[in-house]
């Protein structure tokens, strides 16, 4: 699932746009033809560093992903929904390994990657930075966490640089079942008790905003679109992805007989499209500078599973060098001479 | 922290039996063993193949892009490797 436009280009990214030399003038040019660039081709500085950082946050996003979903685990209603929740969660962290690999092929190291995400340093979706209170938060979290995440993917499918297009090509295989998988669990429980439907509309009430700031900043505050549109990382705006996904997700709440919590919500004749009311964008810096309900929890929890691997680790690199000196004596003995 | 990586090995897969192994991505892994193990659940959770290859991505020797022309130039103008090049008359049969 889950990357967001999160217009974190750095410095250097509107620095290095300007390049005015004949290689950037041909890359301006394949990319146009719609070539992919792979990463030995020559490219921007400009457009290694925003991939890389683009490309990195998504791979944090799917790994602090795994947190939220992981709480319920223990606690899935049924063996069914236990090993379908278990196979997600394994999905979102094979999903941050497609990434991290690919980000690696633009020149930065995994553990650099790493060290980023547990120092803090590195932003992820701000989206994992809220709870999951209830089981009905595991069903919001599939339809209308990854349903805007896959909104957002879909796109990246055609981006210009490619090894971040095949990873999102598995990617979006594999992530329709977890968007179907949540949906079906709201209506297990909207066809359920009056308690079960009260704990869908609740999960709704939290999850409907912040799923909208998924896309990112509105267009008007997001200042690298329109680079990111002209070296084809980007296809379509924030706003006209969440516009999207607001106009399919509003008529499956209505199926299930959920209210979506916006007074100003109504369908419009003249556009053909449902419109909300404004978003709190306050919430969504506030999330991504470190201030929302989970931020920390989430932090700790991964630098609490790193060092609780570091001994599986340190063993797995000792075993591998004991065998690799036991198959080669010789050279053992030559190093040591 | 900052423990080195392990090394980075390109995963390949063959997806049904009669076919070749195609590359499908890399990860990093202690040893070989360790490798495959990890391409089987960060790559096949869907019954994507039916066998593995993994190989140290340090090991692979890759052509240069920058002479991707000078190799493979030398072939654009030899049409006349492929069948249709030749004009054969309509009622001769079987070539």
């Amino acid at each position: 699932m889950y990357t967001q436009a999160l217009d974190t280009h750095g410095k250097d990214a509107a620095a290095g746009a300007t390049e005015g030399d004949a290689h950037a003038t041909r890359f301006q040019a394949r990319v146009d033809a719609e070539e992919k660039v792979e990463p030995k081709d020559w490219m921007p500085e400009a457009y290694r560093q925003t991939l890389i950082r683009q490309i990195s946050q998504h791979a944090h996003s799917e790994i602090v992903g795994m947190l939220p979903e992981g709480n319920w685990i223990t606690r899935a209603p049924t063996l069914k929904r236990k090993a379908v929740l278990i196979a997600k969660v394994q999905d979102e962290g094979g999903h941050g390994m497609y990434l991290y690999s690919a980000a690696e092929t633009l020149g930065i190291a995994r553990a650099q990657m790493l060290e980023q995400l547990l120092s803090g340093a590195a932003k992820y979706s701000s989206i994992f930075n809220y709870p999951t209170l209830t089981w009905a938060d595991v069903g919001a979290i599939g339809w209308l966490v990854d349903g805007a995440a896959i909104m957002n993917q879909i796109p990246i499918c055609r981006c210009s640089y490619g090894p971040y297009a095949r990873a999102m090509v598995r990617i979006c295989k594999e992530e329709s079942f977890h968007q179907r998988q949540g949906f079906e669990i709201m209506l297990t429980l909207t066809q359920g008790s009056h308690a079960q439907r009260e704990m869908a509309q609740d999960a709704l009430n939290r999850w409907w905003w912040p799923s909208l700031m998924m896309f990112g900043p509105s267009d008007a505050d997001s200042k690298h679109t329109a680079q990111s549109m002209r070296w084809k990382i980007k296809r379509f705006s924030n706003d006209e992805l969440r516009q999207k996904f607001i106009d399919i997700t509003v008529p499956q709440a209505h199926f299930l007989g959920l209210t979506i919590p916006d007074n100003e919500l109504h369908w419009d004749e003249a556009t053909q499209h449902y419109r909300v009311g404004p978003i709190d964008w306050s919430e969504f810096y506030a999330v991504l500078k470190g201030n929302g309900p989970c931020n920390r929890e989430r932090l700790e929890a991964r630098q609490r599973a790193h060092e609780s691997g570091r001994w599986v680790r340190e063993a797995a690199a000792a075993h591998a060098e004991r065998a690799r000196n036991r198959s080669n004596p010789a050279q053992v003995a030559g190093e040591a001479a | 922290m900052s423990e080195a990586d392990w090394p980075l090995f390109e995963v390949f897969i063959r997806s049904r039996s009669g076919l070749e192994h195609k590359h499908v991505g890399s990860l990093h892994a202690a040893d070989a063993r360790m490798a495959i193990e990890h391409a089987r659940d960060v790559y096949t959770r869907r019954q994507e193949g039916v066998s593995l290859w993994v190989v140290r991505s340090a090991d692979i020797i890759a052509s240069d892009p920058e002479e991707a022309d000078a190799l493979f130039e030398p072939a654009r103008d030899k049409v006349y490797r492929h069948p249709t090049f030749y004009e054969i008359p309509d009622e001769v049969k079987n070539l």
